[in-house]
């Protein structure tokens, strides 16, 4: 025979002015297995849970039904009060008379037997409720950071210094990312560079970082706090713990003509190379689609010259493996190329570049110093259009958002252009200015006052080059639509932020969500921008949605103290409200006949395979489904598909749920 | 192999050696045209511009013909022909009521799958593999390639080539020889069917067109449409007064082209027919 | 500016195009060989019809522009939003014949293709020596392109005869069901 207490708030009008809370307590009093029942203005202020409490201990309670506002809002603080008192907190259970009552409907007779009809529901509930303990699961303490852009180092540094180990991998044979390919940054025109390279210094030397460049994610296996992931450590074909980092190999490549991924196609490299001087780690590697001995077998220059014999041919990439408690994604994007646009050549044109190639011209360590010289002849511009909107918000090329940072960008490269060029002439096509952040409308003000930069409201049909220069044929909307053309040196395209190639690989390799555009998903665009819909694995940066610098180092952080939060933690502690695979006395084992449906269904990869052993011989007697607890999220989905009703959600069994709709339904 | 051929109005008047050229070239690759019979005019500008009912009427009637007169394919050299009839086939495949409503028009019912070929859809399929081992006399010659503005857009109708830099006639006339210019008005309007009420902006649009060709060393221009040939070659004395000077580049159609490297004489082609003389090829 | 959408109400039910859709790029105008010849450009035009205002409205109509609009395409080959443009080109200028507001600078266009389709409803094809004389009948200008004729003859490029089809009826009756005067 149940105990149930039963409380009703008044939820100080909230309930009260509408439902007869006195009634509804009285009626609970009379309902079968419920052995006390009183109602409070404010259950949940420390009076009101001091009553619970005492009722608990007094009338040896062994459940308990609040009837109050949302679960949402104090099912964490009754269930705390009954646990203090020694009663299992899943034996607590409300029964939101607010929002399901008093807040939609008006008040009278039928509102009042209408919360009566719920208490009566929750109550025959727990009366089945079985007391359930949370669920412990051990914890890794290592977080493995994905790509070494500033997103990745700046979590990367957030998570060591709380004491935490990481590792960091990136891709390319540097860290660094898009950020150390920029000239000067918005709104305070730092040199990027300069604010940037400490950091990547940092994150070498620092001892819980261990930082693996050249690197790819191969397999995430396991879940939140039990990851394990095998990283492929390409092939350097150089000894990093022989090479100085001289360079002299780089000096004597034979290939001198390949174009540079840093210098975005602008300037030249080697095959053997380190992206930038600034690289981090500085040493370099060979890039074996373009090195003479990778693909004719001949040369081997560099062996011949290296000073501490650190050039190794022929080793195979190296695949680790390591155990990691949590994973954060700062992978970041890329730009669309010159040769997506039809109307502007298609690439065709040398003197049309994007807006990340115009920060390496503008970088005082990129192929031109810092002066700003059009590719094709090396002559210094003296008219530069600038296009706003290439490829953003165009949803006939496919690309409908907004790509955030350019309107900013494409102001400053008018600036820095107008700083180098004084005699220069600069013009912005534009739709819209977007510059929400601090000091952003300033600083875009600031291009139009002080620095000249001329503004015109439209957009450009097309470019075409004619005797070296580039005739621009754009629209003034703000001047009745009036055509302007413009004969141009060059011409700068502010094109769209694009997921980087590879992304849907990565993302389904990781089994988090992403959006059409391959940007990774958020858990809650607002409240949960930083999570993903998988535990345990974070989002920081431009990998998400794109992204100016300071959001970019916010969000990093935000990840980091995600990651943080949950290694620092003794054990995961999860809530039970988890399904389990039911188990039985043999030779049954399991109602489960091993279909695996579920499994096919589940959005959360909970479900693993369980062996039913013979204790003897070891043979396998039935394949059953198993729950993994650390996974499962209680969504309930397997229940409803399973055959043969083998599954059910702990605390939400099909008992306890038919029970409530049953006492609901009979009056 | 007999394909159907829907010359349109201005193939059988004043663009005469459109005509001869199509009909000259297409028996040395072993094709045989046969025209339509009883077609109408597809209604080109003018029906569109005024009455959307008529401008889907006119090249239904054609089509409908067509279908009935057993073609599975027809050629339509004339880019505004072939555009109104590709619309009009679009539109109707829409619009299920349209179609009905456009069949009691004019009185004929029909399926409304027949395949329409502009002339360089016909060139490709039937003539462009055997193109290399026909030619006699290679069209060495620089050119500018002009594809006007009705055979490639619009493309979610049309779905041929690509809409800016397109490639086709490019592409074939590098196959009989020639090199092909990058130039800036391959596809932008030279005016078409203002030809005749406002010359001034035809001679405006086309001097643009003619100027940037020849800037560039262009020897000829190459086109695929009537109209544009007209604005181009006939309209060449309000082109000259516009520009102030006399360019003498002619221009010439792709099948005449081709024709020329195939070995056909010129006044087979009609090259003599045309205004700017072409004596330099 | 009206609020009821009254104009692009009728809009969207003749022609399927939805103009709140421009969000007043100006990428059509701006490769618009014509743009600078038109009184109202296009993406004026739209801006304009977006207003939803009959004074607006009744200017567009009247405007020369839409009647030079070429219908090259070349704005929906660019737009951004997919507007299709040369289709509300093509209902305007249904609608400025219909209200009769035709622009008196844009009667030799209209005139031109009046005198087109004079021909085609005759004949079933155009005949373009006497298009030619309809159109200088009705603008005027006798004297346009005389000295044309004597080359053309000579290129055997003037059919003076005009081409009939069989099915004239059917023709008469085509223009008949729709309308056309």
């Amino acid at each position: 025979m149940s105990k149930i207490g039963v409380f009703i708030c008044h939820c100080g009008e909230n309930i009260s002015a509408t439902v007869d809370c006195e009634r509804v307590a009285k009626s609970a009093s009379e309902m079968e297995g419920v052995a006390f029942a009183t109602d409070y203005k404010y259950m949940c202020s420390d009076p009101g849970q001091s009553l619970i409490k005492n009722a608990i201990r007094e009338h040896h309670l062994d459940g308990v039904v609040v009837g109050s506002c949302s679960p949402r809002m104090h099912e964490p603080t009754f269930r705390r009060a009954c646990s203090e008192a020694g009663l299992n907190p899943y034996l607590c259970e409300i029964a939101n008379l607010r929002e399901h009552v008093s807040w939609v409907h008006e008040k009278g007779e039928a509102t009042t037997l209408k919360a009566i009809d719920i208490v009566k529901g929750v109550v025959e509930k727990v009366r089945r409720n079985k007391p359930l303990n949370a669920i412990e699961v051990p914890i890794t303490k290592k977080a493995l950071v994905i790509g070494g852009g500033i997103a990745g180092i700046q979590a990367s540094l957030d998570i060591a210094n709380c004491g935490q180990k990481v590792i960091l991998i990136e891709k390319g044979p540097s860290i660094g990312g898009h950020m150390s390919q920029l000239s000067e940054t918005f709104p305070t025109l730092d040199c990027s560079q300069c604010i940037l390279t400490p950091r990547m210094v940092e994150v070498a030397q620092h001892p819980n970082i261990t930082l693996y460049t050249y690197a790819e994610l191969d397999k995430l296996d396991g879940f939140i706090g039990n990851f394990k992931a095998t990283i492929r450590l390409k092939a350097k074909s150089v000894d990093y713990n022989k090479c100085t980092g001289c360079g002299l190999c780089t000096t004597k490549c034979p290939q001198k003509k390949i174009p540079s991924e840093f210098n975005e196609g602008l300037g030249l490299r080697t095959a053997i190379f380190t992206p930038f001087p600034q690289a981090v780690p500085n040493k370099p590697a060979i890039d074996k689609e373009h090195c003479n001995y990778y693909q004719k077998g001949k040369c081997k220059v560099c062996q011949k010259f290296c000073p501490t014999g650190a050039i190794e041919y022929d080793k195979p990439d190296e695949f680790i493996t390591e155990d990691i408690g949590a994973v954060i994604v700062t992978t970041g994007f890329n730009v669309l190329k010159t040769d997506f646009f039809p109307e502007y050549g298609y690439g065709k044109y040398k003197d049309v570049i994007t807006g990340l190639q115009f920060e390496r011209l503008a970088s005082a360590s990129g192929p031109t110093l810092g002066e700003i010289r059009r590719p094709s002849d090396g002559q210094i511009p003296k008219k530069i259009v600038f296009i706003s909107c290439c490829g953003s918000r165009d949803p006939a090329k496919g690309i409908p958002y907004c790509s955030k940072i350019c309107c900013m960008y494409t102001a400053k490269h008018a600036m820095l252009y107008q700083h180098k060029v004084h005699d220069g002439e600069s013009t912005i096509f534009y739709m819209d200015v977007r510059a929400g952040g601090k000091n952003y409308e300033e600083f875009v003000r600031r291009a139009v006052e002080e620095d000249h930069v001329n503004y015109v409201r439209g957009r450009v049909a097309r470019v075409y080059e004619k005797n070296g220069k580039l005739i621009v044929k754009g629209v003034d909307t703000l001047l009745s639509a009036k055509p302007v053309e413009i004969e141009a040196d060059m011409v700068v395209l502010a094109t769209a932020g694009v997921a980087n190639k590879g992304a849907e690989e990565l993302a389904q390799k990781m089994h988090i969500s992403y959006d059409p555009y391959h940007f990774f998903a958020e858990a809650h665009p607002k409240l949960k921008p930083v999570e993903t819909n998988t535990a345990g694995i974070f989002l920081a940066g431009a990998c998400q949605s794109p992204k100016d610098i300071p959001e970019t180092v916010a969000s990093a952080s935000g990840a980091a103290v995600k990651a943080v939060s949950l290694l620092s933690q003794p054990t995961l502690v999860r809530e039970p409200i988890i399904a389990v695979v039911n188990r039985c006395a043999p030779p049954m084992f399991s109602t489960c006949v091993g279909c695996f449906m579920c499994e096919t269904i589940c959005p959360y990869n909970a479900i693993e395979h369980e062996e039913i052993k013979d204790r003897r011989t070891g043979k396998v007697i039935k394949t059953v489904a198993k729950i993994n607890p650390g996974l499962c999220q209680g969504c309930g989905t397997c229940v409803s598909f399973c055959r043969s009703k083998s599954i059910d959600i702990q605390g939400y069994t099909n008992e306890e749920m038919f029970a409530e709709v049953t006492a609901l339904l009979n009056k | 192999m007999k394909l159907g051929f829907y010359p349109g109005c201005s193939l059988n008047g004043t663009a005469r050696e459109y005509n001869e050229s199509v009909k000259a070239l297409a028996p040395v690759f072993g094709i045989e045209l046969v025209e339509i019979d009883d077609w109408n005019c597809c209604g080109a500008s003018a029906a569109h511009a005024v009455n959307r009912d008529l401008s889907l009427a006119l090249p239904a009637r054609t089509l409908a013909l067509a279908e009935k007169q057993g073609f599975d394919e027809i050629v339509v050299p004339c880019a505004a022909c072939f555009n109104r009839l590709a619309v009009a086939q679009y539109e109707l495949n829409k619009d299920e009521l349209l179609k009905k409503s456009v069949e009691k028009s004019i009185d004929m019912t029909f399926n409304n799958d027949i395949k329409i070929l502009n002339v360089v859809q016909f060139i490709d399929k039937y003539i462009k593999d055997k193109i290399i081992e026909k030619i006699s006399h290679k069209f060495e010659h620089q050119v500018a390639c002009y594809y006007g503005c009705l055979l490639v857009r619009p493309h979610k109708i049309i779905g041929f080539d690509r809409v800016e830099d397109p490639t086709s006639l490019d592409e074939l006339m590098q196959l009989i020889g020639a090199t092909t210019i990058d130039w800036g008005f391959k596809t932008e309007c030279c005016g078409a069917s203002l030809s005749i009420a406002r010359t001034d902006l035809v001679a405006k649009l086309s001097c643009n067109i003619v100027k940037d060709a020849a800037d560039r060393g262009a020897e000829a221009i190459i086109v695929a449409c009537p109209m544009c040939h007209s604005n181009l070659d006939m309209r060449r004395p309000q082109i000259d007064e516009y520009v102030g000077k006399k360019i003498s580049t002619p221009v010439i159609y792709i099948t005449q082209a081709i024709g020329l490297a195939v070995g056909i004489t010129p006044e087979k082609l009609g090259l003599q027919r045309h205004f700017v003389k072409v004596n330099t090829l | 500016m009206a609020t009821n959408h009254q104009i692009s109400t009728r809009i969207k039910a003749a022609t399927d195009v939805d103009i709140d859709m421009c969000y007043q790029c100006g990428k059509c105008t701006a490769g618009c060989v014509l743009a600078d010849d038109m009184d109202y450009p296009s993406s004026m035009i739209m801006r304009m019809l977006q207003t939803n205002d009959e004074e607006n409205y009744r200017k567009i109509i009247s405007s020369e522009a839409i009647w030079l609009c070429l219908n090259c395409e070349n704005c929906i080959g660019r737009c951004p939003k997919e507007v299709d443009i040369p289709k509300i080109m093509d209902y305007l200028r249904a609608d400025s014949v219909k209200n009769k507001c035709v622009s008196p600078k844009a009667k030799p266009i209209l005139s031109f293709y009046q005198s087109f389709l004079g021909t085609v409803k005759t004949s079933g094809r155009l005949s373009e020596v006497f298009m030619t004389i309809r159109f200088k009948l009705r603008t005027l200008r006798l004297w346009q392109d005389v000295s044309l004729v004597p080359s053309m003859l000579a290129k055997g490029k003037l059919k003076f005869i005009p081409e009939s089809i069989k099915g004239k009826r059917n023709l008469k009756n085509i223009f008949k069901s729709i309308n056309y005067k």
